[in-house]
């Protein structure tokens, strides 16, 4: 690791300025994946701003009926929050699928957003990556591709966002709001990340100097659930996840939202599969239908084409087990 | 004098009983030392540099930056380094040179044997400053072409002769033949994939020099192999050497051999003048040690519509590195297993420019009963015929090879215990058919099966007149409970409390001990140790019929038994003397026994009773422990995903020592084949041979949520030809395992997966 220099802020004004004026300064949450990459060496900042200070810990209710949680809020805390539980379970379920306990205790908010990706030839030094390197090549496409991308790849990258959080934020319609010196803007989330393109090593619509200060998500009636494919039962990374949303009234899907974890460079809004249900009849037909729909542009490579057909059947089991549920069918195990 | 006024109450033996590990509580409160924690005035701390290039030789060196890091005190590499003298060549006539993990004099050559071998130690005054030197050495390489793509060199894989360390092929009939004529027959290829050594504490070495004399402090399962192995490559005489292994946070036979970290250490300590410890990082084990080789298996086999078996094949293809490691004995289970009127085995070996394979658990049988038991569990289903049912009906009377006697067999009675405790008749057998929700529910069996070995062991007992014991033997105790066995067994053979008695291990300064390996530790020692207790009890004895009133005058050791902390007559229970007694009376503090030379004509004459036991016995018998795995499992109808539901694994393992770490290392095996199962594979790339999941976050052991409740049987009666009648249970419980969970994943979802690991993707 490289030494650097450590600053904890005391208020939000002096973080941001901070981070403005230091040549290659990076904030500190959790550290979960900061000091991880930064034993690598694959972030090197020469000055380290701790933010876990910042006085961006709670969590409201909006007038509106929606949520405000503050950047600060531990995983752990955003996951038991009864507002969260109560009206979010996606959200909460989603949080409850990642990483350890020991890991939300530690992880923010703010920092879960902005982890990295998963990718092996990102983290080892010794290979190819243009999300690391960029112009250096990406030695996944050839190589171990299993947990990689299948929607929105490019020839330069086909790397996945490894978050759960986010993929319920996603579907939630989130809107992440960030500061710096030159003020306070708000970013929907489905503005927030970028597709890699033939910049993979740009990531977020986040500028260097922004702080995230806050992520709202509105107001939710529908019935929700989260479900994460693994290769084992708990501490893994998703190979496909779905979040969900539906409200079946007679029969018909009159609201829905669905978004899907380890298929891309970000959490995944399947606005396709949004369309093909709305106003269609709740059943396995019309899953499959918009699920076939949604992954129809999908690219797989050797080890990872089974991805399509896994999140297909992911989306169709996780609608069915909502629609069962608000048509009163018994709970499944 | 003493006698006892009544009838004593019937005495509870220690062996058998669950005692709990005398090294549990140094361990919960933190006070047990491990290799890394030795502290030292004045102690440096290392790091690796590991090469880049599978094949290639290096062409410059660019150690600036570190060397410009506080706190680096040196970058030690091939241009500088102090010489080592080459590894020595195995030998059989001296074991110790087994422990040669590679042939690479590290630091003494400018070639590079595979991805991840050191090429340079960075020596800091922190871990922080040797790491981020080791960081910023540059090293750049003449690249060679390498075999690093193993799935590409089957083709090159070469017959294994046969030795005395195990047999490459055996034959019997024509069993090619009888495999085209047989009415039933399946012929399967099974691929497994290379795995790697995730024990919980990282190898890790304390080396101090003092003139010409070495101190190591290791996580070692061979504490006096290694020593012999350091004290040739620093040119040594081997007692400057010590090593001492008090704690070692598990081995597996990843801390066996001796890799390069050790001597690096050892080297580095040389060099630099200082006390130097090093601990690999998660990736230098990977890096830097051995794991499980990958194999690709063919087994065939044929049989008449009663299920007799006439034809049985089975061959391997398994890789070894070029500069060291060798075969597994994957086919071996396969000569022992079933009644089969005609046999072929055979092994084959590729080698590559790999970091060389190295044990693991039962090395060569864990994958083997993977693909033999998917076999058998596959030919169930071609005859129609219960799985459990067609092993009975080719459960063999003698060895299936050549007649030899089995020492000792209990399966049918493992499977007769296990069916009923498991429930197997609620088993239908149609695949599909069992359900719960969405989880589609299999059951599946299969055969464990593990040899046992002896090695020879040094050892002294002592008895004091206060009626203590202290037992002294240089073995090594990586938490299966080695030393709370061995204080179990001289109790009772001393006839003394199990608290009386002290186990001292884990240091070159005591009596050679054997490696730990093989499954063998605990036998081996004990056949010392009853020769030691023995030894003592008739140094006692003569003591107390030397002297004019003892109540044992004239007695023969046949005729008295210890207990109760001193020696009675057995045709007169109350007719005795306490330990205490006799050897105050004779005015010695203690008597002692020495089993085993440690130099000079009685060492080597030790060595050659060895081999001549060993070749005997394997003449005259076969030895093994075995078993009976039961599982089941659940398959999510619409993801794949597996999980194991329910285990009971039923093992005839001879007499058992201690009824708790018994089934903890029994259960610890199955937990360690459900990860070999569902979830284990080292990505080695096969583009360039490099590990691309080195750490615990990729490599994907199994989690406490991976693992259902663990039911454990043993028989517990005693093989006639092992001292005390125990059979080796260290690896026997992994055995099997994965052989188990595939024919259960056929049983949910129809689906026969022959690739390990079972992952959800094979079953979509
Ligand atoms: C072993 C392991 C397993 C894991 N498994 C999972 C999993 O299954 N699912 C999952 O979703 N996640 C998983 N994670 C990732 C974990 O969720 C993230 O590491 C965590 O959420 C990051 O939060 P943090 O506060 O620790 O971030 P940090 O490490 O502190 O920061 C991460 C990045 O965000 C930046 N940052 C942090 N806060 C702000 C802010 N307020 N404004 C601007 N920039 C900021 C930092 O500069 C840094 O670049 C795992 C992590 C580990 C180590
Ligand atoms: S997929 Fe992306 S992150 Fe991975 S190696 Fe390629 S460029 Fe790098």
């Amino acid at each position: 690791m490289k030494p650097f220099a450590y600053v904890s802020a005391p208020d939000v004004a002096t973080a941001v300025r901070v981070i403005a004026a230091e040549p290659n300064a990076k904030f500190i949450g959790g550290g979960t994946n900061l000091v991880d990459l930064m034993r690598e060496d694959i972030e090197q900042p020469d000055t380290v701003v701790d933010i876990t200070r910042l006085p961006l810990t709670e969590i409201e209710e909006l007038p509106g009926g929606g949520v405000r949680v503050g950047a600060l809020v531990r995983n752990s805390h955003l996951a038991a929050h009864r507002l969260i539980r109560t009206r979010y379970p996606v959200l909460s379920q989603a949080i409850l699928a990642g990483a350890s306990a020991q890991l939300r205790n530690m992880a923010t908010v703010g920092g879960n957003l902005l982890q990295r990706t998963r990718c092996p030839y990102f983290y080892d030094g010794a290979a190819a990556c243009n999300k690391r390197v960029p112009g250096s090549g990406c030695d996944a496409i050839g190589g171990f591709n299993r947990n990689h991308a299948v929607l929105g790849v490019s020839d330069d990258c086909i790397a996945t966002h490894p978050s759960d959080m986010c993929v319920a934020l996603a579907a939630l319609d989130a809107t992440v709001e960030v500061q710096s010196v030159r003020g306070l803007r708000r970013v929907p989330l489905a503005d927030f990340y970028r597709l890699p393109g033939g910049t993979p090593h740009l990531e977020t619509a986040l500028e260097p100097d922004e702080l995230i200060t806050a992520v709202e998500v509105p107001e939710l009636t529908a019935p929700s659930s989260y479900r994460k494919v693994r290769d084992r039962a708990s501490y893994a990374f998703a190979l496909v996840s779905v979040a969900a949303a539906l409200e079946v009234t007679d029969g018909v899907v009159t609201d829905v939202r669905l978004a899907l974890g380890g298929v891309a460079a970000k959490p995944w809004r399947a606005r396709q599969a949004e369309a093909v249900l709305l106003g269609a009849p709740a059943t396995d037909e019309s899953f499959r239908r918009a699920a076939e729909a949604e992954l129809e542009p999908a690219v797989g490579r050797p080890d990872n084409t089974f991805k399509i057909e896994l999140a297909q059947r992911t989306i169709v089991a996780t609608l069915r087990r909502l629609s069962d549920r608000s048509l009163g069918v018994g709970r499944m195990a | 004098m003493t006698t006892t006024e009544t009838q004593s109450p019937p005495r509870e033996r220690a062996v058998g009983q669950g005692i709990d590990r005398v090294d549990g509580p140094e361990k919960t409160t933190g006070k047990a030392r491990f290799a890394a924690e030795f502290p030292y005035p004045d102690l440096a701390y290392a790091a690796l540099v590991h090469a880049t290039v599978a094949r290639g030789r290096i062409t410059g060196i660019d150690a600036k930056a570190a060397e410009a890091v506080t706190g680096v005190l040196s970058v030690i590499t091939h241009l500088n380094a102090p010489v080592l003298k080459p590894a020595p060549a195995r030998s059989m006539l001296d074991l110790s040179t087994m422990v040669s993990a590679t042939s690479v004099n590290y630091l003494n050559t400018d070639e590079v044997h595979w991805d991840g071998q050191p090429v340079a130690v960075v020596v800091a005054e922190s871990l922080e400053a040797a790491r981020r030197g080791a960081a910023l050495v540059e090293v750049t390489y003449q690249e060679f072409p390498a075999a690093v793509d193993f799935a590409a060199e089957e083709a090159n894989a070469k017959p294994q002769k046969n030795s005395l360390l195990g047999a490459g092929s055996a034959k019997k009939g024509d069993a090619e033949a009888a495999l085209a004529a047989a009415p039933v027959s399946v012929d399967l290829r099974f691929t497994t994939p290379p795995h790697n050594h995730n024990a919980i504490e990282p190898h890790a070495t304390t080396a101090i020099w003092d003139g010409d004399r070495l101190t190591v402090h290791e996580g070692s399962q061979a504490i006096a192999w290694m020593r012999k192995h350091l004290a040739l490559r620093f040119g040594i005489p081997e007692r400057n050497v010590r090593m001492t292994s008090p704690y070692v946070g598990g081995g597996f036979g990843g801390k066996g051999l001796i890799w390069p970290g050790t001597i690096l250490t050892a080297l580095a300590a040389r060099a630099t003048g200082r006390p130097v410890r090093m601990m690999l990082t998660r990736e230098g084990v990977y890096r830097t040690v051995g794991g499980r080789t990958p194999s690709i298996q063919r087994v065939a086999l044929g049989a008449g519509q009663d299920g007799r078996l006439t034809a049985l094949i089975h061959t391997s293809v398994t890789r070894s590195g070029k500069v060291g490691g060798g075969p597994e004995q994957v086919t071996g289970a396969a000569g022992h297993l079933y009644d089969a009127e005609n046999i072929l085995l055979q092994q084959n070996l590729v080698e590559m420019d790999l970091i060389p394979n190295t044990f693991m658990r039962a090395p060569g049988e864990a994958i083997g009963t993977f693909a033999l038991e998917a076999a058998v569990d596959e030919l169930a289903g071609e005859l129609g015929v219960d799985p459990i049912e067609l092993r009975m009906r080719n459960e063999p009377a003698r060895n299936p090879l050549d007649g030899k006697r089995f020492a000792h067999r209990m399966l049918r009675e493992a499977y007769a215990l296990g069916a009923e405790r498991f429930g197997w008749a609620e088993r239908t057998p149609e695949p599909g058919s069992m359900r719960d929700g969405r989880w589609l529910v299999g059951m599946g069996v299969a055969t464990a099966y593990h040899p046992s070995v002896q090695f020879t062991a040094n050892v002294t007992a002592r008895l004091s007149a206060d009626g203590t014991v202290v037992v002294r033997c240089g073995f090594q105790e990586m938490g299966m409970g080695g030393a709370t066995a061995q204080a179990q067994i001289a109790a009772d053979e001393l006839g003394v409390p199990y608290e009386a008695v002290r186990v001292e291990y884990g240091d070159t300064d005591l009596p050679t001990g054997p490696m730990a390996g093989g499954s063998a530790q605990t036998a081996s020692i004990a056949a010392s140790l009853l020769a030691a207790c023995a030894k003592l009890k008739g140094e006692v004895l003569g003591l107390a019929r030397r002297s004019g009133d003892s109540p044992l005058r004239g007695q023969r050791l046949a005729g008295v038994e210890a207990r109760d902390g001193g020696l009675y007559r057995l045709d007169r229970p109350d007719s005795g003397e306490s330990y205490e007694a006799i050897l105050s009376r004779a005015g010695r503090p203690y008597v002692e026994a020495a089993i085993g030379a440690e130099s000079g004509l009685g060492a080597v004459a030790g060595q050659v009773r060895f081999m001549a036991k060993f070749l005997s016995d394997q003449r005259r018998w076969v030895k093994a422990a075995c078993g009976a795995q039961f599982c089941e499992v659940r398959v999510d109808q619409d993801t794949g995903e597996v999980r194991v539901s329910r285990w009971l694994g039923v093992f005839d393992v001879g007499r058992v020592i201690n009824a708790k770490t018994a089934a903890s290392q029994l259960r610890g095996g199955i937990v360690m084949g459900i990860g070999m199962a569902l979830s284990e594979e080292t990505l080695v790339d096969p583009r360039n041979g490099r590990v691309m999941n080195p750490g615990l976050g990729d490599y994907h052991v199994p989690v406490h949520a991976d693992i259902p409740p663990i039911d454990i049987h043993y028989l517990d009666e005693p093989d006639p030809t092992m001292p005390l009648g125990l059979l080796g249970i260290g690896e026997v419980s992994i055995t099997g395992v994965a052989g188990a969970i595939a024919s259960a994943v056929h049983h949910a979802t129809g689906k026969r997966v022959r690739d390990l690991p079972i992952t959800l993707d094979k079953l979509l």
